[in-house]
């Protein structure tokens, strides 16, 4: 007989409560990963940016547009590599519900500043010679079964009628995180429209992009760039993809953070569960340990044993529920529009939290109990009556 | 030649809410080595408290309490905790056995603390099951013995790793007639064939009987001591 036998059957002297308490890390655990994969999902579009890409927006807020005008002069701050300029163009595509970024970009050079979305040359040649010709992502492709040659319709909203796109390339993302749920057409064709159906919007920007030679003069060119229109009639706001990608998600920091707190909270819980098993067995063994110490078994003994069957506990219930978590998070993203999270999937950091969280629950769970057991003199605990 | 167990100058006292109390006094006491005694007396007398102090697994508020040479009494914890290992096998009038673990778990319990490895592990354990005449419930778990072989498991557990003494707080208490008579032989056996000193806590005048020499207590003062039929001054 091995110590290691003993925790285990220690572990399922009561199988119900054993069970039970293992359920309830495991619901834990699911929601405690669940939970933070939504957050991650939510920083997606912040932890993929790029660190030598700018965006250039109006000052005052990001709804506003900035004329075409603004490009030759940011072309020509030294340090800018390359720009590039895109509209939001929203819209709807079949259902209200079908949501995914629908950009309007430059198409000359929209691919040479996302190098992430990779897109073969020929897709990208057919691309640029048709007005009317647009790229998505594999993920967009995949689920509405879109493939070269379809046509796509949106309804506009901003930019109200109705817009056919021929599918001239689906591209692929480099990247785990890159976002493949964009749809891009071409900037060019939208404006036409405008010249005709709305003068007044043509030569709109929604924002630049620029792709800077050096990733630490970042502020600086910003601060070019900015000073270029200061005091204009459209001031601007230049910052990194990242600082960027952040003011997006800062409208719904409040829910982020709550789903945050929420996380660590849960593992709060999972701690409780388990500390009010590991007491209740430690207090009705309180005889037993009196006579594993009268016979000779010392405090390192009796912390492996109270500790090891906290730990082993915690780690199936832990494992229970890393395990379900995977398919649940599936059907999650499943059940989602697919555009509204572009990158939704279990994080390794969520994993490796989730897995630290099991081993110092089950450290930490054991504390109280093997306190009592440690301190509860011989003679104490055979007198015991539970 | 000094004594194998000498006990000077014994006290013991609990405190309750600031009150102490006292459960015994100044006890002195020898005993020689494959001795079989027994500590006697009423409930409150002291006798389980003396059993305890001897066992190491309680503290004396003054006095001293050596064996074959130890002082145990100035033993911390954990240097206590290895001398009982070695030296004190213990039985209890519940049996104490651990109910997830076989007859053959329990017992293994004690060796699990000493160097030896499996197969030697086993080969003692086996030797002590066949001793206590349960070689054939090695597999079996406590709630599937009765009272009678639940004692003799516990004490195939107390005397398997060889200890010197073997104390045992009213080991016949929770048995009938039958079964406790089969656990005064075997204790009886224990004392003669391997010459093991014991030490039991006992009311009963019938399991006192086994025992060599009777020592006394009342009120936490031994009163006096028996041989047989001679009385013997303290």
């Amino acid at each position: 007989m091995e110590i290691v036998k003993l925790i285990i059957r220690n572990s399922f002297r009561h199988k119900l409560r054993s069970l039970l308490t293992i359920l309830g890390i495991a619901i834990a655990v699911i929601a405690f990963g669940l939970l933070r994969t939504v957050v991650t999902a939510w920083y997606a579009g912040v932890e993929s940016s790029s660190v030598d890409r700018l965006v250039t927006r109006d000052a005052v807020s990001f709804i506003f547009p900035l004329p075409y005008s603004y490009l030759d002069k940011i072309s020509q701050i030294p340090g800018v590599q390359e720009v590039s300029y895109a509209n939001w163009f929203g819209g709807t595509y079949i259902d209200k519900n079908n949501f995914f970024s629908r950009l309007a970009v430059n198409a000359d050079n929209y691919f040479d500043v996302y190098p992430e979305f990779l897109l073969n040359k020929k897709e990208l040649e057919d691309f640029k010679k048709e007005r009317n010709s647009c790229v998505i992502g594999k993920d967009i492709a995949k689920q509405y079964n879109l493939k070269i040659g379809d046509v796509m319709s949106l309804d506009g909203d901003i930019f109200p009628g109705r817009w056919d796109f021929v599918i001239r390339g689906i591209y692929q993302p480099k990247y785990k995180s890159t976002d493949a749920t964009q749809m891009l057409f071409h900037w060019d064709y939208l404006n036409e429209r405008m010249k005709q159906e709305s003068p007044g919007r043509a030569n709109d920007i929604g924002w630049f992009i620029e792709k800077i030679k050096n990733p630490d003069n970042a502020s600086v060119v910003s601060e070019k760039i900015d000073a270029l229109f200061k005091n204009s009639s459209a001031e601007t706001k230049t910052e990194t993809e990242r600082a960027f990608q952040q003011g997006f998600i800062a409208s719904s920091s409040a829910i982020i953070t709550s789903m945050n707190v929420m996380s660590f909270v849960i593992v709060g819980i999972i701690l409780l569960v388990l500390a009010n098993t590991m007491i209740m067995s430690a207090r009705e063994r309180t005889k037993e340990y009196a006579v594993f110490k009268a016979i000779g078994f010392n405090a390192k003994h009796l912390t492996g044993l109270i500790m090891g069957e906290s730990l082993f506990i915690s780690a199936l219930g832990g494992t229970l529920g890393l395990l379900l978590v995977f398919p649940i998070v599936a059907g999650f993203e499943a059940n989602i529009p697919k555009g509204f999270f572009p990158i939704f999937q279990i994080e390794p950091i969520t994993l490796i939290l989730a897995v630290s969280a099991i081993i110092i629950i089950g450290l930490a769970a054991a504390i109280f109990p093997l306190q009592r057991a440690l301190t509860t003199k011989i003679v104490d605990g055979f007198r015991f009556v539970g | 030649m000094p004594e194998f167990i000498q006990i000077k100058d014994l006290s013991k006292s609990y405190w309750r809410d600031n009150f102490e109390i006292p459960v015994l006094n100044n006890i002195n006491l020898n005993i020689a080595q494959g001795e079989f005694v027994a500590l006697m007396g009423p409930s409150g007398s002291g006798k389980t408290t003396l059993l305890n102090l001897i066992a190491g697994i309680d503290k004396p508020t003054k006095g001293t309490v050596n064996i074959n040479g130890t002082e145990i009494s100035s033993l911390n914890e954990s240097a206590l905790a290895k001398w009982r290992s070695s030296n004190v096998g213990f039985v209890f009038q519940f049996y104490n056995l651990i109910p997830v673990l076989t007859a053959y778990d329990n017992v293994e319990l004690p060796l699990l603390l000493t160097s030896l490895s499996k197969a030697e592990r086993r080969q003692h354990v086996e030797t002590a099951l066949s001793i206590v005449g349960l070689g054939d419930r090695m597999n079996h778990y406590p709630k599937q013995l009765s009272g009678g072989q639940e004692q003799r498991v516990a004490i195939a557990r107390a005397f398997v790793t060889d200890p010197l003494i073997l104390v045992a707080d009213e080991p016949t208490g929770d048995l009938d007639k039958n079964s406790a008579d089969e656990i005064l032989a075997l204790m009886d056996q224990l004392n003669t064939e391997f010459k093991k000193t014991i030490i039991i806590v006992t009311h009963d005048p019938h399991a006192a009987e086994k025992a060599k020499i009777l020592h006394h207590l009342e009120k936490g003062d031994l009163i006096r001591s028996t041989n047989g039929n001679s009385k013997i001054n303290n």
